[in-house]
């Protein structure tokens, strides 16, 4: 396996080269979040932005108090079962429906460390990113892992692993610009940082 | 023809299918859910203020008139920036409508355009030629800022629409067909371009309908070629200058398919998706299906030939007893037009209300919410678990007539039952 971004980061930091300053504040708290490793809850096709965050709750903006309700009508006991750093996991079409960013906003503050499906909306997959929500597009981790497996995902490579089953499964391996986002919390920081 | 729009914008001569582009924004617009999240986003970029205070549209409409204190908060947000900023196009009660409504009715949106929107029915506009998609708060914030977005340059499906439809059959019976034949992810990350003599025998209102739902479709855009009608409606509603763009004959699609408009019969999604479609024939064939409730209104359907359908088939008769039929007229100018064409008095007559704009009920928001196990037949855009209310409440998706109908005889029908 290629050395991950947060190896890397800490063999430039040892050598303490100057030109890599910036960069380190690009990256900044990001070596804990560029990998992922969590207990998976899994969910179908098409899961609709509405049950991820129900517009009844969008009088707010506030990630904690968006968080509270999240998944709530497709999986009423979720926000009481999650644990920081674990990984949704679902089938087609994942986020369809409206252009709210309280969708991805509300599952990154429940602690979720990594969305993957076999496929995703198209405005909820470019609002994670900007938000700095990592998500994987890999149909075969989708239909391969079930509920309950422990899983972890290497953003440097895309490679997710199945710990529970012993399984691993190539996806799509993140850009170096879009490592950088995520890294930063989401665009608009990243676009501070440059 | 999107191709050559996002060309244009771009300032390339050509692009393809999955090129990455930079183009340049002739609108940018927001509502009172989103604005707020991309204005807390803005204030972060460190910038100097809007790119352009003319091309920037800010329209209160989801819970508005504030619905509760959270909401005016919102809304007092959205106002301040707009205040602050001077953008000409911030729509205040009294003067707003739902944003997919108002917007072309304003003449802000025209052919040849370049539109984001953080709002998911921001595809509307395709109706008119323009190329206009929605996408979240982080999106509109930049776009705001620097006036440009960067895109993924879609690959088209073609839709080519034969024929004219029945008297009851309308732009939604269309749109509800082409989502039950290819599905809630049958045009993902796609263009979907309408073409064909069928068009001639659709009005502006039925072609708005249409583009509206492209994204039930996850299509990142719909569009209409501009023909004499798109044209006049342009000109009759805007000053702007306009291009028009039209499909090479050689142009490239994934699929194609064709649609004869004169077979469509009357179409109603059933929970808890927009492809889960039956016609009027099927129903009729299944045991009735009580109802609750009825909601005429929307981005989707809340325009004047939607109203004037609506009324065409409550004229002279009552909603059913215990029936809650309620009516909203998409923008203010649409509700005045209502009013001085008697249409209102007809709503209000045969038992229904009339409401001020707002998207309220069709998310669930306020002004019609569905308690456990309730039924309503809409004709807005989705009809996911929760949508209007209670989980367990159910939403059937159809048009004007179909929904008019179906609050007389208090069980899903269609109009040719009479």
């Amino acid at each position: 396996m290629t050395m991950s971004i947060r190896n890397y980061r800490k063999e430039r930091s040892r050598q303490n080269v100057s030109g890599w300053i910036f960069l380190e504040q690009a990256l900044s708290g990001a070596n804990r979040d560029m990998n992922a490793k969590g207990t998976v809850f899994k969910y179908g096709d098409n899961v609709d932005t509405d049950v991820i965050i129900p517009a009844r709750y969008l009088n707010t903006s506030d990630p904690a108090e968006l968080a509270v309700h999240c998944m709530e009508d497709i999986d009423a006991d979720f926000m009481k079962r999650v644990k920081k750093g674990d990984i949704i996991v679902a089938e087609k079409n994942f986020g369809c429906g409206s252009s709210r960013e309280h969708a991805p906003i509300a599952i990154k503050a429940a602690g979720v460390s990594c969305v993957i499906a076999e496929t995703f909306a198209r405005i909820f997959y470019r609002n994670a990113i900007n938000i700095g929500l990592p998500i994987i597009e890999c149909p075969e981790a989708a239909k391969g892992i079930e509920a309950g497996d422990e899983v972890e995902v290497d953003f440097d490579s895309g490679v997710i692993t199945d710990v529970t089953k012993g399984t691993s499964f190539q996806g799509q391996a993140f850009p170096e610009f879009m490592q950088k986002i995520i890294a930063s919390e989401g665009l608009i920081n990243y676009i501070n940082n440059k | 023809m999107t191709q050559k729009i996002l060309a244009a914008a771009a300032g390339l001569d050509k692009v393809e299918a999955g090129q990455l582009i930079e183009a340049k924004l002739d609108l940018v617009l927001g509502n009172d859910i989103t604005s707020p999240v991309a204005i807390k986003e803005m204030d972060k970029i460190q910038a100097k203020g809007v790119f352009d205070k003319d091309k920037i549209a800010l329209v209160p409409d989801h819970f508005v008139p504030n619905k509760d204190i959270k909401s005016a908060e919102h809304c007092k947000c959205v106002r301040e920036f707009a205040r602050r900023n001077e953008i000409t196009n911030y729509f205040e009660v009294g003067e707003m409508g739902i944003e997919h409504a108002l917007l072309p009715e304003k003449g802000l949106t025209v052919a040849g355009d370049v539109i984001i929107g953080a709002d998911s029915h921001t595809c509307t506009y395709g109706a008119l030629g323009a190329f206009s998609t929605g996408v979240g708060s982080t999106d509109m914030a930049a776009g705001m800022a620097t006036g440009k977005a960067w895109f993924k340059v879609p690959a088209a499906i073609k839709f080519t629409l034969t024929g004219k439809p029945a008297k009851w059959v309308s732009g939604k019976d269309v749109i509800l067909h082409i989502i039950g034949m290819i599905g809630v992810d049958g045009a993902l990350y796609k263009s979907m371009e309408f073409v064909g003599d069928g068009i001639a025998n659709l009005s502006m209102d039925d072609r708005f309908t249409i583009a509206n739902m492209a994204i039930e479709v996850g299509g990142k855009n719909g569009i209409f070629p501009v023909d004499e009608k798109a044209e006049n409606y342009i000109k009759e509603h805007s000053d702007k200058t306009y291009t028009i763009y039209r499909a090479d004959d050689d142009a490239v699609y994934d699929a194609k398919y064709t649609i004869d408009l004169s077979a469509l019969r009357p179409t109603v999604a059933f929970p808890h998706l927009p492809e889960n479609t039956h016609t009027i024939d099927e129903i009729r064939q299944m045991e009735a299906i009580a109802i609750d409730q009825v909601v005429i209104g929307s981005c989707t359907n809340g325009r004047l030939d939607d109203l004037r359908t609506a009324a065409e088939v409550l004229k002279g008769r009552h909603v059913a007893k215990g029936m809650r039929c309620i009516v909203i007229p998409a923008t203010q100018a649409i509700y005045m037009q209502a009013m001085e064409e008697g249409l209102l008095k007809t709503f209000i007559e045969a038992g229904a209300i009339v409401s001020t704009p707002t998207c309220g009920p069709c998310l669930g928001g306020y002004m019609g919410i569905l308690a456990e196990g309730e039924r309503c037949v809409s004709t807005t855009n989705r009809n996911f678990v929760g949508r209007m209310g209670h989980v367990s409440s159910e939403i059937y998706l159809a048009s004007p007539a179909v929904a008019a109908e179906s609050a007389v005889a208090g069980v899903i029908s269609a109009p040719d039952e009479r």
